[in-house]
């Protein structure tokens, strides 16, 4: 089997003595939430942490406090607690975003910072150590050439939480702690446009917490493409809010995963003050699915990806409005399965 | 041989009645032992150095850091085993580990064997291996555009491998008086076996007898009698010094059909270091063992009526085999060996090619070398059917195969249920009433289109030859019954999972009528248990099943006679039934079996008792005839619903109806099992699983890598894929099976991926003339038909092959006997003992190169 290699463990039991040993260890110690994605990362070299500090046992990161207003979701809590909250029902998209990480197994043990901070993925990086020797390595980690690019400056891994495109859609913020300082930041700030240095993130940060502001008058959703309806990553995601006065929008944000290196934000400023009518919807979709750049580096052929941006850009905004998700095509039924919850 | 198949079933003690099968408490309980699961003390561990090179030469290998390194005990280069092996006689062309050349990423190098796992890992990269490249050849149309180099110094020419041309009657004549004439081009992407368990092993020598020690391999294989033959061959090993214990197997399809460099390796470090050692390879390691199913191009030229019987069929196949030899002979000819046994082909063209390439080598998966030619023929009778607007069902019904006839190319069908298959799933589904039409979408329509598709199949219940020539039963059982009323049986079939273990019990207990608890098995074994070849082919149930069936009524002859004796009554008066022994005239004259047992073994001493089978001769006596005769064929058909988005081409599968002609099913649970269980690897094939490759800028890099050597991307469908499946038994028992029985292991797999591409067409018309067939793919084809082009993706050309002159083989309806009239007598080509077979590479020994 794989193993990892070796590394120094800390499970200390309070943000202080976590925010401590980060400033010690500096950038050779790794957080470890659930472990889902580190681990495997590590078994195959990807990462190689000397110091991994354990969140399981900070008692104030599995803190839920919400009311109908504001919600403060501590980063340790797992997916599978989100997905199952009655009380965060009212942020949709993150609920379902929340439900459609892998699976069962991992989504009980996966965390929310775990989730937000889950490395960036690439068909050429996500290998083994062996493998990545056989195409003499990429830059993202032991090598100097993006093989998905090859003639660019830069790496183009794909960011890859289903989480942060929900949150920014639903303009939450992160807390961010450190020796000493706290600081709140947009989610969308959380992230940088590059494969490697992904997280805008400090490593002696710990995200504490997730912020989340008054959902009154919100609807959201998140939809996600994948192969299988279990197991996969997303190869590309949209999340949607709209903020709606009567019939007209008023407030509204779409944000696509896994189509670059960080979520990204759609210019949807053509919706306000419209009503979410099939034209609209159509040229919002249009426009918005233009941003979506996805590389040959995930599962799926890019054309196609991009065709299903557009479908799912416009799926969701007429879920938002109303539509029954059964008259809305096959992918949306696939995302249907999860109206339960919302 | 087999006890009156036409019984009912309520007259039968135990067939057909629904059972836990033997081995389902300890594996659901996590209490069977796999090879992995085995530590021995002083137990070592092994871990392969591969190449990062798809081509290369080997200039030097040097290991005297790694030597040095923490916890390590020993390291293997080539020269340390350097006798070829192979699974086909014809293709010993593998050493455990490379010698003189690498031919693909993965081919291992050198072994490390120390005392963890984490040790032997940390010095392979202390290993440095000196490569000088070889130009790469990437697919099989590559390998016929480039000769040179050559990856291997064997095979029909340059980098083919093995060339094959057949003509069973005038073809040309009768595609010239054929009323139409369609011509199909079809590819079969490549694709895994995706087990489970990966491939584990450990060796360990008697040392209680010192350095004359026997060897002991437990591996999780599916042909110990096979791996046993190498061991001896490759260690140069009396076979009497050496033990396989095929152990509980997590899943085989095929792809533990090989013998292992791995296992050869570790078996090879065991006896220098007198220790245990063993190996569990990695998932990627897995997709390097590989043995898949082959990608396979195709063109396809069936001669019909209007009516659409067909008049003739020529068929050519291209298969890409991978770095090795493997099953690909055997490969080349089952794509051309069952088209003809499931509709009459009046007469039949097959040319067959396979070619090295540097890649993972491809072999035997579940339907073995039959999915990718069926595919082409029945997505083929679809597009005939619509052409001649005729109902897919009755046009395969019109022209069904006789029961008991023989094909054009000689294979022997014994029953065929394809027919009652074919009208249960059409009725099951309305097929016919429900169907689309193959309409195009009109532009704009984004609601989703339903669509169903039939498609049917054959396959095996055995390959007619074993894998080497020889004359000996394929099969052997022995029974030993105990004073206490236990019996054991004994045989040398392996338990991967199917129910085998379950199959010998039932016909052992069924015969001497007694309980299944009262049966041990004890199976897999070379010490201990007579010959069975194996669990490929579909064999075990009717082979191994006949054999249990002759040992068990020779007991039970035993037995009944000395019961006879002491009651004073005729032995055919007798009833074996409940555990006990009847007067069939007075039932109250009764004995327990355990008593009838006592009495036996005081008459006639201790008893035991063996049986064997061996198949029937074919008719096929043509060279390269040995591939595809079988017992008998199992038939299946299916129908699949499928909706359609219009938009994107996204599909899913509704439900699968499908009907398998079982003969007799033997415990219909498991049955069902298989049935269901090839339905779902079907689909996988289907919707997502390929075997693809990556080759990077020529210019910056020589890397050809498998593309997603992982379980998370190399896609197979999770149990949220899995529609709804309705299983339709057919019965009609064959006289050649136990009880009646066929196969079900593989052949439900083989009408999945026609009958879904058919199914797509009939909801959105487009045909995806391709495996896997994908969303993009029914995309890319209704782009293509709003831009007037054909709707189809798909090959649309076969590559010039220099096709050998072909055998000429009359049909038997017009005269022929089975055998070639261009042929060279049987006596000339059959390989001799001694006789260097063509496929036996060198064997390199350091002071040949040194």
């Amino acid at each position: 089997m794989m193993r990892c290699p070796e590394f120094r463990y800390f499970a200390p039991d309070t943000v202080e003595e976590v925010v401590k040993i980060l400033a010690e260890e500096g950038p050779r110690a790794s957080l470890l939430g659930g472990g889902t994605d580190l681990v495997p990362n590590m078994k195959r070299r990807q990462q190689t942490p000397a110091v991994l500090v354990a969140t399981r046992r900070v008692k104030e990161l599995h803190n839920v406090e919400n009311d109908a207003t504001s919600a403060r979701l501590g980063s340790g809590i797992t997916l599978a607690r989100i997905a199952a909250s009655p009380t965060l029902r009212p942020w949709s998209a993150l609920v379902r975003a929340a439900a459609q990480v892998a699976t069962p197994h991992i989504r009980n043990t996966g965390t929310l910072g775990g989730n937000l901070c889950v490395d960036t993925r690439c068909n050429y990086y996500d290998q083994s150590y062996e493998w990545r020797k056989a195409i003499d390595f990429c830059m993202k980690k032991d090598g100097g050439v993006c093989w998905v690019a090859p003639g660019s400056p830069r790496c183009w891994a794909v960011s890859s939480t289903d989480c942060a495109p929900a949150l920014i859609a639903l303009d939450a913020q992160v807390e961010l702690v450190s020796k000493g300082q706290t600081r709140i930041v947009p989610v969308a700030q959380l992230y940088n446009d590059d494969g490697i240095e992904y997280l805008a993130r400090r490593p002696d940060e710990l995200i504490a917490s997730v912020r989340l502001g008054d959902p009154t008058g919100w609807r959201s959703t998140y939809w996600k493409l994948r192969r299988r309806e279990a197991f996969d990553f997303p190869v590309l995601s949209v999340a949607a809010a709209v903020k709606l006065e009567g019939d007209r929008v008023v407030e509204a944000r779409v944000v696509f995963g896994a189509v670059a290196s960080r979520p990204v934000v759609a210019d949807v400023s053509a919706l306000i003050g419209n009503r979410l009518d099939d034209a609209s919807i159509e040229r919002v979709a249009d426009s918005a699915s233009k941003l979506a750049k996805p590389l040959d580096n995930t599962d799926f052929t890019l054309g196609w990806r991009k065709r299903v941006a557009k479908a799912y850009v416009s799926g969701a905004l007429k879920e938002l409005r109303g539509d029954d998700l059964e008259t809305l095509g096959l992918l949306a039924r696939r995302q249907s399965m999860l109206r339960v919850l919302s | 041989m087999s006890d009156n198949p036409d019984k009912k079933v309520d007259e039968f003690n135990l067939v057909g009645k629904a059972r836990r099968r033997v081995d389902a408490r300890a594996k659901v309980t996590g209490q069977a032992r796999f090879a992995d699961d085995l530590v021995l003390p002083r137990m070592l561990h092994c871990k392969l150095l591969r190449s990062r090179l798809p081509h290369a030469k080997i200039k030097s290998v040097t290991t005297d850091k790694a030597r040095a390194a923490a916890g390590v005990r020993l390291i293997l280069t080539g020269y340390d085993t350097p006798v070829p092996y192979g699974i086909l006689p014809v293709s010993h062309d593998e050493h455990p580990l490379c010698t003189d050349k690498v031919r693909f990423v993965g081919d291992p190098i050198a072994a490390v064997i120390a005392d963890s796992e984490e040790e032997a890992t940390a010095a392979l990269d202390l290993i440095h291996v000196d490569l000088e490249p070889l130009t790469t050849i990437s697919d099989a149309e590559e390998a016929l555009r480039i000769p040179e180099p050559r990856i291997h110094d064997y095979g029909d020419e340059g980098n083919l491998h093995k060339k094959v041309a057949f003509d069973f009657g005038d073809v040309d004549e009768a595609l010239r008086n054929s009323e139409r004439v369609f011509e199909d081009v079809f590819f079969y992407e490549g694709n895994t076996h995706l087990a489970i368990e990966q491939h584990a092993t450990l060796a360990a020598i008697d040392d209680a007898a010192g350095p004359d020690g026997r060897l002991t391999v437990w591996s999780s294989t599916q042909t110990p009698h096979y791996l046993h033959r190498a061991l001896a061959k490759a260690l140069e090993l009396d076979p009497a010094r050496v033990r396989v214990v095929a152990i509980a197997n997590g899943g085989g399809f095929g792809g533990k059909s090989d013998p292992f460099n791995h296992e050869i390796v570790v078996a090879k470090a065991a006896l220098m270091l007198g220790r245990p050692v063993k190996i569990c390879l990695t998932r990627e390691e897995v997709f390097y063992c590989h043995r898949g199913r082959h990608p396979v191009l195709m063109k396809l030229r069936t001669g019909v009526s209007l009516d659409g019987k067909i008049k003739g069929m020529e068929l050519q196949t291209l298969l890409d085999g991978g770095a090795y030899g493997s099953y690909g002979v055997a490969s080349t000819f089952y794509t051309g060996a069952l088209q003809t046994v499931t509709y009459k082909v009046p007469r039949y063209r097959f040319q067959g090619c396979r070619a090295f390439t540097n890649k993972p080598p491809c072999g035997p998966k579940r339907g073995h070398g039959t999915p990718q030619p069926r595919f082409g023929l029945e997505v083929q009778l679809d597009k005939i059917a619509t052409a001649l607007k005729l109902d897919p069902a009755d046009l395969r019904l019109q022209q069904l195969v006789e029961p008991r006839s023989l094909t054009a190319n000689y294979m022997s069908v014994e029953t065929i249920g394809l027919g009652e298959c074919i009208r249960r799933v059409v009725d099951g589904s309305g097929f016919r009433a429900r169907r689309s039409g193959g309409k195009l979408p009109t532009p704009g329509d984004i609601a989703p289109v339903r669509g169903l598709g039939l498609a049917c199949s054959s396959y095996l219940s055995g390959a007619g030859l074993p894998i080497y020539w020889n004359d000996l039963p394929q099969s052997g059982v022995q029974l030993q019954l105990d004073r206490s009323g236990r019996v054991t049986a004994f045989c040398g079939a392996t338990e991967i999972g199917q129910g085998s273990d379950d199959v010998l019990a039932l016909c052992v207990a069924e015969i001497l009528g007694i309980e299944i608890a009262d049966i041990k098995v004890l199976t897999g074994d070379t010490d201990l248990t007579p010959v069975d070849l194996g669990s490929y082919s579909s064999r075990v149930t009717l082979m191994m099943g006949n054999a249990a069936i002759e040992a068990a009524t020779r007991a039970r002859d035993l037995v009944a006679k000395a019961v006879s004796d002491k009651m004073g009554v005729p032995v055919e008066k007798l009833r074996f039934a409940e555990r006990r022994v009847t007067f069939i005239d007075d039932p109250a004259r009764v004995m327990s079996w355990q008593d009838a047992v006592i009495l036996a073994e005081a008459k006639h001493g201790t008893l035991g008792t063996t049986g064997s089978y061996k198949p029937p001769r074919s008719a096929a006596k043509y060279k390269g005839g040995g591939v595809g005769p079988t017992p008998t064929y199992s038939y299946s058909a299916a129908v699949v619903e499928v909706e359609v988005d219009p938009v994107t081409g996204w599909y899913d599968v509704i439900k699968v109806w499908i009907g398998h002609d079982i003969g007799r099913a033997l415990n219909p649970p498991l049955t069902e099992g298989q049935v269901i269980g090839s339905v779902y690897m079907g689909l996988g094939e289907a919707l997502m699983e390929e075997s693809t490759f990556r080759r990077l800028p020529p210019k910056l890099s020589g890397a050809l890598v498998h593309k997603f050597p992982s379980m998370l991307e190399y896609k197979s469908p999770s149990t949220m894929e899995m529609p709804p499946v309705e299983v339709f038994l057919v019965e009609d028992p064959d006289s050649r099976g136990p009880f009646g029985a066929k196969e079900v292991g593989q052949g439900p797999l083989l009408p999945m991926m026609p009958a879904i591409a058919n199914a797509i067409f009939d909801a959105v018309g487009v045909r995806v003339d391709e495996v896997p067939i994908t969303a993009e793919k029914i995309a890319r084809a209704l782009d293509a038909a709003t831009k007037g082009r054909p709707a189809r993706v798909g090959p649309t050309k076969f590559p010039a092959v220099a096709w050998p002159e072909a055998l000429k083989i009359a049909p038997p309806w017009e005269g022929g006997d089975g055998t070639a009239s261009n042929d060279r007598p049987k006596k000339e080509r059959m390989a001799r003992p001694g006789e260097v077979p063509i496929g036996d590479a060198p064997i390199i020994r350091p002071e040949v190169r040194r």
